[in-house]
């Protein structure tokens, strides 16, 4: 049965995704995909997308249902949004439907309504990645990998050969020595490599909410960066008056006391830089998450200097994002802005809370390096 | 594809066997299809060919996503067209397709012999096929954006229309919209003398009238018009695709409509009879776990929700024991001993003939207005419930069966939809539209008549009022193609 479904599901998705773009803002600043990666699927809640039509305010209707229970039990949840309607022979309530995308699919929309720009990698060379294509054919193999037309060709050609082919009857019975078999070969592509540094201020002043600020940020980064990159590596620096690298795990639950020294950190991740990852090969990306409370001029200077001679040379974009805290704000992001206020490569965004994180994103992303 | 042989021996043995127990029903043409399929043709209303929609998609992803979560399954639908078409779920067990065959048969001769469906067009399945030709037609022609975003206008607008209008002759309805070039549209004339500068005639009405003397007098409209969809297609200034699309999804609202209006007497029956044909007939020892665990599927009663199989299955089994017993009549009705009226037996044995009756007779309303009793409620645990602005949650709000009732019937009047009529077509003599909301205590949803008068709009061109109670105030809701405007208004006449 020939049916049509799938062009109206294609377009049924389009509308979707549409709508996923409206709401991008609000979707982006929750936390619950995190942990997620590429081909993985996450379910984002929309409301059911409806016609609109003369209907009844399912809220003033009420219904009739059957079951137990005394007056005043509660048999459902209501919901503030507009979208409710309770139907005869359903539960009350809105019809909240859950759509599935793949976190490219997301990356991509994100990209789309950003309007990041593509990146150029660089470098791109260095990492080859194998891959099996079957692009042969063989004689013996799997029968799942059995290439009829080939197998056919064959027992056509033998039995012309051999004068069992007729015109009238043109039966072709493939025979043992027939049969082809496609074949694997395993196939060099080159990629281009990157690296993402994500470097944090884990001193006191740094909370949870501050922490699920730079979890979300550096997810849809992740996301981001991740579709131009497929191997791309990420390396986690805490500091606060000394710096070290981490994982991951690490990364998001530390948390120290005590005083801030952010040179600390760019003078290790300048180390790590010069001494694993060439200019050449690789593309390098800092996103350095803080609320700008340095101790002291002399540090911010050490800052200054590390960055304009040792780090930016070699990295594609550094960004630094200041989260704001319950301590007030520092003044580091000023330090930087005033410095480079001309470098193409350094980009600052300040987050203010959960909210600001689209725009950082934008800021960050926007430069397309 | 169609029945393989040992399905199509039970088929055999299932259709003699619906047919001694007195069903009289089309042929029914089975196939046997994957749940992907299924979907896609449950997603289609189980018509294979229908016009291009989004909708279509959207209903088939939440099947899709149903089936595959082990939420839903479908494991039969069955169309309502001479013959019937029935769909079979391929992975159901032997005695499911038994179960599912009977329940078709039984939908089947609900289809045939109920009296609103007696309008229906037959031939659905080609007409369907002919909408779908015709609007693929205007997509080649027109894009596929212009025409769905039509589509959209007017499946906003099919619940305007009168879904009593096949039994009730009314005067100003001419149900037959016009296939040919429509004439240049007229102005509605409410003074006779005004007609001519109104209308002025066109050449070629000149020279029609030169001939045929005298002239036809202009279609007198009488108001109040419950079926605004087919007043648009007459009068509203579309184009002619336009026209055909609203016609078709005017005819399709109707075709449906019948099966909204008898959802649980249709389940019931074929409930009923699915559980009579088994457990009397076709059912094989080693098969009633399967049998019993499917049919109590069936009728389950999620806590607080509302199941029209149960309540159609157990009314017309009340129905049947109430007939078999005499319970009915006055007599029965004024006796007040309890214990004699429970142990009421006069043997009468009609309860057969009665629920045959009742299948050809009636709709939802009129049956549960008619057979559902204090006692049924009660024993099916029936009640009403009501949104509680405090804490955001629907609650029980009584067991009053009186309450129920007037409950039951309101959600089943008009099918469930708000009753709005056109009143005006030159509100305020400005070519404006005026709907009236006949308000029954329950308000409309504000945001979506917004979004409607909208729609509404985009086919007149011209402002359009809606009259309503909003906030428990007489309101008129008036949208003019930019702004939507609310007042304070008067009930109009």
């Amino acid at each position: 049965m020939a049916l049509n479904i799938e062009s109206d599901h294609n377009r049924f998705r389009k509308i979707v995704k549409g709508k996923i773009r409206e709401n991008l803002r609000k979707f982006i600043k929750h936390s619950d995909m995190l942990g997620k990666k590429g081909k993985d699927i996450v379910s984002i809640p929309l409301p059911q997308i409806e016609l609109p039509r003369f209907k009844h305010n399912p809220q003033k209707s009420g219904g009739v249902g059957q079951g137990d229970g005394d007056v005043g039990t509660p048999i459902g949840q209501g919901e503030d949004g507009q979208q409710g309607k309770g139907k005869a022979g359903n539960q009350p309530g809105v019809h909240i439907m859950e759509v599935e995308l793949t976190i490219d699919e997301l990356a991509e929309i994100l990209g789309e309504e950003l309007q990041l720009p593509r990146i150029q990698p660089r470098g791109k060379h260095k990492i080859e990645s194998l891959r099996t294509r079957y692009r042969s054919i063989a004689r013996v193999g799997p029968e799942s990998l059995r290439h009829f037309k080939r197998t056919y060709k064959e027992a056509l050609k033998r039995q012309i050969a051999s004068g069992i082919y007729s015109l009238d009857n043109p039966v072709i019975i493939p025979i043992k020595e027939d049969i082809r078999y496609k074949s694997g070969k395993p196939m060099r592509t080159l990629e281009s490599n990157a690296v993402i540094f994500y470097i944090m201020d884990i001193s006191g002043s740094m909370g949870d909410e501050q922490k699920d600020i730079v979890r979300i940020e550096s997810f849809w980064i992740d996301a981001w960066l991740r579709r131009h990159y497929p191997g791309l590596e990420t390396r986690y620096i805490v500091h606060d008056i000394q710096a070290r690298e981490v994982d991951r795990e690490a990364f998001f639950s530390l948390r120290e006391s005590g005083g801030t020294m952010i040179s600390s950190a760019y003078l290790l991740l300048s180390d790590i830089l010069e001494k694993s990852y060439p200019v050449d090969e690789w593309n390098i990306y800092a996103f350095h998450f803080s609320d700008g409370e340095n101790w002291g001029d002399d540090d911010n200077k050490l800052c200054v200097e590390t960055l304009s001679n040792r780090i930016l040379n070699r990295i594609n974009l550094f960004c630094y994002g200041q989260v704001a805290s319950h301590y007030g704000e520092g003044d580091f992001i000023k330090v930087l802005e005033e410095h480079f206020k001309d470098t193409e490569n350094i980009s600052l965004s300040f987050i203010e809370n959960r909210d600001a994180i689209y725009d950082s994103i934008k800021t960050f992303l926007g430069k397309g390096r | 594809m169609a029945l393989p042989k040992n399905l199509e021996d039970i088929r055999v043995r299932i259709e003699e066997y619906a047919r001694n127990a007195g069903l009289d029903f089309f042929e029914v043409i089975f196939e046997i299809l994957p749940w992907e399929e299924i979907n896609m043709l449950a997603a289609y209303g189980g018509f294979p060919n229908r016009y291009p929609h989004w909708r279509f998609g959207m209903e088939y992803e939440e099947l899709s996503k149903g089936y595959s979560y082990g939420l839903q399954r479908i494991y039969e639908m069955v169309i309502n067209n001479d013959p019937c078409y029935a769909y079979l779920l391929d992975s159901n067990k032997e005695v499911d397709q038994k179960l599912v065959m009977a329940h078709v048969y039984a939908h089947c001769d609900f289809f045939k012999n109920n009296v609103y469906f007696a309008h229906t067009n037959r031939k659905m399945m080609d007409e369907t096929a002919n909408h779908a030709t015709r609007i693929k037609k205007y997509i080649e022609r027109y894009g596929i954006d212009t025409v769905e975003q039509f589509i959209d206008v007017c499946l906003s607008l099919d619940n305007l229309i009168d879904i009593h209008s096949p039994y009730i002759k009314r005067p100003h309805y001419s149900s037959k919209v016009e296939e040919t070039t429509p004439k240049q549209k007229k102005f509605p004339v409410k003074k006779e003398y005004m007609s001519h500068f109104i209308n002025p005639d066109t050449y070629e009405e000149k020279v029609e009238q030169k001939k045929i003397e005298p002239e036809k007098e202009l279609k007198k409209v009488t108001y109040p018009i419950r079926d605004i969809l087919l007043f648009l297609i007459q009068n509203a200034p579309l184009k002619e695709w336009q026209q055909d699309v609203m016609s078709i999804i005017r005819e399709e609202a109707y075709y449906f409509a019948p099966q909204a209006q008898t959802k649980i007497m249709n389940e019931g029956w074929a409930t009923f009879w699915h559980s009579r044909i088994m457990t009397r007939m076709a059912l094989r020892d080693d098969e009633l776990i399967d049998y019993a665990d499917h049919h109590s599927g069936t009728v389950a009663i999620q806590p607080g929700g509302f199941n029209p199989y149960k309540i159609g299955l157990e009314l017309f089994r009340d129905i049947e024991d109430r007939w078999n017993k005499g319970k009915f009549g006055r007599e029965y009705e004024e006796c007040e001993d309890m214990t004699r009226k429970r142990n009421w037996d006069l043997k009468l044995g009609l309860g057969l003939k009665k629920v045959f009756e009742v299948r050809r007779l009636y709709n939802d309303i009129t049956f549960i207005d008619e057979f559902m009793t204090e006692e049924f409620a009660m024993r099916n645990k029936l009640f009403t419930y009501a949104y509680n602005e405090e804490n955001n949650q629907y609650e029980i709000k009584s067991r009053e069966f009186a309450e129920i009732k007037r409950q039951l019937l309101f959600m089943l009047t008009n099918n469930g939809n708000p009753i709005i009529d056109l009143i005006d077509d030159s509100f305020g003599n400005r070519q404006e539209l005026l709907l009236k909301h006949q308000y029954e205590e329950v308000e409309l949803h504000y945001e979506w008549a917004k979004e409607t008068l909208r729609n509404l709009y985009f086919v007149w061109k011209r402002p359009v009022n809606l009259w309503t109670v909003f906030k428990g105030r007489g309101t008129l809701l008036s949208f003019d193609g930019k702004d939507f405007s609310e007042k304070a208004y008067s009930e109009p006449e």
